[in-house]
């Protein structure tokens, strides 16, 4: 498996909009009213789930939750290379 | 990357507070062989794994004792809520109490304070993971000490049961990444190079490696 561009360019959305919602939940914490910042994050938690599938589907599965959707005959989900290795592929 | 998930490994709920055994039950959070060690261990030691199989088999682990020491905690502090004072300082609880009230602090039943030299990360995979093999073995040891004294207890005893149970798992698991790592080695000497160092990662993208 190659890392190609849209392969990168999905998991740095994925990057983005996750973060995104690790921020709001920190803010939801403390505001944990505010009408605005709840349709966001609702949002946000709706666009992560629907580009972690885009992703599983393309590349294979990135949290364990989606890796029960692909039905493969090989543990997907050890396939994947870990972040820390150089250039994020295989050597 | 992590989430949090809210909810436990395994449901805890007790409801007699009892102090001395918080203190016993307290070195599985930051003693010895505790789930605070095991975690950082595993997950310190995942970086220079030689396949894919070790490196995902330590970080899968090292996740779970994260929901490990989670679960020790909570037991801790279900333990310790609503004492009355009269427990504290006739249960040997008192100077954990002076300093530390009834919050969760990682320390061994004895008192020594969580420490970093409780676990090794080697940088060679072999060495790593022998010592994973008895980390495992000295954590179920603990929870056997521990299940001793609380087997009347079912409250207790069934979350201690549940957490020994996945010691001897995750010792399986490890002797099986061992064997993977020795078979793509040179069978007549394992020791002849530290393949976390010398040999560059080979981690598989086709099939178990």
């Amino acid at each position: 498996m190659k890392t190609n561009c849209s392969q990168k360019q999905l998991l740095n959305r994925i990057d983005q909009v996750s973060f995104a919602v690790n921020d709001m939940i920190l803010y939801l914490d403390t505001h944990p009213c505010d009408e605005k910042a709840l349709t966001y994050c609702r949002e946000l938690v709706q666009e992560r789930k629907k580009l972690l599938k885009e992703y599983a589907d393309a590349y294979g599965p990135l949290i364990i939750d989606i890796t029960d959707q692909t039905e493969e005959s090989i543990w997907k989900w050890m396939e994947q290379p870990f972040p820390w290795e150089k250039e994020g592929v295989c050597r | 990357m992590w989430n949090y998930e809210k909810r436990l490994q395994y449901p805890i709920n007790i409801t007699q507070p009892n102090a001395k055994i918080a203190q016993y039950i307290m070195s599985q959070y930051g003693g010895p062989d505790g789930e605070i060690g095991a975690s950082l261990r595993y997950l310190s030691q995942r970086f220079i794994m030689p396949n894919r199989t070790t490196s995902a088999l330590l970080n899968d682990i090292g996740t779970e004792e994260l929901s490990h020491l989670e679960m020790v905690s909570t037991i801790v502090h279900q333990l310790t809520r609503d004492l009355s004072m009269e427990e504290i300082e006739k249960s040997g609880f008192g100077p954990y109490y002076i300093d530390h009230t009834v919050g969760v602090w990682p320390q061994a039943a004895g008192g020594v304070p969580f420490n970093a030299c409780e676990f090794q990360s080697k940088g060679d995979p072999i060495t790593d993971l022998f010592e994973d093999l008895a980390a495992e073995q000295k954590a179920r040891s603990t929870y056997d000490n521990i299940l001793r004294v609380v087997r009347d207890i079912p409250e207790i005893a069934d979350p201690i049961k549940f957490l020994r149970a996945r010691e001897v798992v995750h010792f399986q698991r490890f002797g099986e990444a061992l064997r993977s790592i020795q078979e793509e080695l040179d069978a007549k000497n394992f020791y002849a190079f530290t393949p976390g160092f010398d040999n560059p990662c080979t981690a598989s993208c086709n099939g178990n490696k």
